[in-house]
C-alpha cells in the first residue's frame, strides 16, 4: 500500500490554508467531475483521489492526523488504537453511507476507516446508483445475426438479446442494471459498447458491406462468369465484355442486415481489381505481339 | 393519475431534499420539463437522470443554472461530435490496409 500525498494531489503546500484547500478541490473537481467526462475512466479516477484528499485535508482532525502519521502510517500507537476503533466501527456501520469503500484508496482506509466523514453526513440524498460501462466483443460474423448472450455483471446474469446489425463502437444502455441506488435511491445504469472486430474479406460502411475481386485480363476483356462470397453465401456475377479496372457492381440486399429492421439489408458494393497475367509463356507472348501489331494497324 | 412513468415534483423534493423553487427555476431554463395534469406537476422519469445531474453539479461544485445549461448544451455537442467521430472511425476502415 503506497503513502499517497495529499497535498500534491491538491496541488498545494502543506501549509495550506482552509480556504486554499476549498478552493483547490473545487477548480480540480471543476475539471474532473465525472458528470463533466462522461465515459473518461481517467477523470473518474482522478475525481476520486482529488475527493478522498479534499476529505481529509479540510477537516482539521483528519489533516492534523495525517500530517502526523501520513508518511508513517505503520507506526505509531495512536494508529494502532485507530485502527482498533475503525474495525469496531465497520461493524457497526449501516449500509446507508453514500459511498462504497471502493471509492478510496487502501491507504484512505489505514488511515480514517472506509466510510465517509462528516463532509456528506449532513445531506442525506438518495442519489441513483453508478453507472456501469461495459465492453462486448463481437466478429462482425456475429452480428450479421440476432445473439443472444447471457452476461454475468456483479454476479447478476443479464440475459441480452443484440440485435443484427449493432455498429462498431455503439452503445446500448440497460435500465437498472448498473449499481445500486445510493439511500435507497434507484439503480445505475449499465452501457454496453460493442467492439466488432472484423476478420472477413468484407469491409463494412454502416449497411454496406465492400469487396475487393480480382478479375483476370482474360474474363475481363471477353466477359464471363464469376463466383464471389457473400455473408449469405456464394453468388455468381455475369462479367460484361471489356470490363474496366476499379468498375464497381451493387449487389442489392446482399449488404449488412439494418439494426432494428428485421429482413432489411444494405448492398454489398464490388469492386473490380483487374490482375495482370504474369510469368508469360514464349507462345503467351507471340500472341500478345500479335494482338499488338492487330491493335496498331 | 395512473401513469407510474410521472413522478410528482413533491415527491422529488422530499426525495432529493430540494426546494420546489429550484425545480420551478429547472423548468423556466428548459433543463427539464414540467407536466401539469390535474393541477399537479409531474416530471417524466426519462428526466431523473439529468436531474441528479444537475443536483450534483449544482451541489458539489457550485455551479448557477445558468452554468449547467452551459454544460449541458456543450456536453450534447460532445456527445453529437464522439458519435460522428465513431461514424468516421468506422469508415476510414474501409480505406486501411488496402
Amino acid at each position: 500500500m503506497a503513502f499517497v500525498d495529499y497535498y500534491k494531489i491538491l496541488g498545494i503546500s502543506k501549509t495550506a490554508t482552509e480556504k486554499e484547500i476549498k478552493s483547490a478541490f473545487r477548480k480540480l473537481a471543476r475539471k474532473y467531475h465525472p458528470d463533466l467526462n462522461p465515459d473518461n475512466k481517467k477523470s473518474e479516477i482522478k475525481f476520486k483521489e482529488i475527493n478522498e484528499a479534499n476529505e481529509v485535508l479540510s477537516h482539521p482532525e483528519n489533516r492534523k492526523k495525517y500530517d502526523k502519521f501520513g508518511k508513517d502510517w505503520k507506526h505509531g500507537e495512536e494508529y494502532e488504537a485507530a485502527k482498533a476503533q475503525r474495525q469496531r466501527q465497520r461493524q457497526s456501520q449501516s449500509s446507508q453511507q453514500g459511498y462504497s469503500n471502493e471509492e478510496y484508496s487502501d491507504f484512505f482506509e489505514s488511515m480514517f476507516g472506509g466510510g465517509r466523514s462528516s463532509y456528506s453526513q449532513g445531506r442525506n440524498p438518495k442519489y441513483k446508483g453508478q453507472d456501469y460501462n461495459a465492453e462486448l466483443h463481437l466478429t462482425l460474423k456475429d452480428v450479421y445475426t440476432t445473439q443472444k448472450q447471457v452476461l454475468t455483471v456483479n454476479g447478476e446474469k443479464i440475459r441480452l438479446t443484440i440485435p443484427a446489425g449493432v455498429e462498431n463502437g455503439q452503445v446500448i444502455k440497460i435500465k437498472g442494471k448498473g449499481g445500486l441506488g445510493i439511500n435507497a435511491g434507484p439503480n445505475g445504469d449499465l452501457y454496453i459498447k460493442f467492439i466488432i472486430d472484423n476478420q472477413t474479406l468484407f469491409k463494412r460502411e454502416g449497411n454496406n458491406l465492400y469487396q475487393n475481386v480480382d478479375l483476370d485480363l482474360y474474363t475481363s476483356i471477353l466477359g464471363g462468369e464469376i463466383t464471389v462470397d457473400t455473408f449469405s453465401g456464394k453468388v455468381k456475377l455475369k462479367i460484361k465484355p471489356e470490363t474496366k479496372n476499379e468498375t464497381k457492381v451493387k449487389l442489392k440486399g446482399k449488404g449488412f442486415p439494418i439494426y432494428k429492421k428485421e429482413g432489411k439489408f444494405g448492398d454489398m458494393i464490388i469492386t473490380y481489381h483487374l490482375k495482370t497475367p504474369t510469368n508469360l509463356s514464349e507462345q503467351e507472348k507471340e500472341l500478345f505481339k500479335k494482338l499488338q501489331k492487330i491493335k496498331a494497324q | 393519475m395512473n401513469d407510474k412513468r410521472l413522478i410528482s415534483t413533491q415527491t422529488l423534493c422530499s426525495h432529493y431534499n430540494i426546494e420546489i423553487s429550484f425545480v420551478d427555476a429547472l423548468n423556466k431554463m428548459g433543463l427539464i420539463q414540467i407536466q401539469i395534469i390535474e393541477q399537479n406537476q409531474f416530471v417524466h422519469h426519462d428526466q431523473i437522470s439529468d436531474l441528479e445531474k444537475i443536483i450534483r453539479l449544482h451541489n458539489e461544485l457550485n455551479m448557477n443554472l445558468e452554468g449547467i445549461d452551459v454544460v449541458f448544451n456543450l456536453l450534447k455537442k460532445e456527445r453529437k461530435l464522439r458519435n460522428k467521430l465513431n461514424v468516421l472511425n468506422n469508415r476510414l476502415k474501409l480505406y486501411e490496409n488496402d
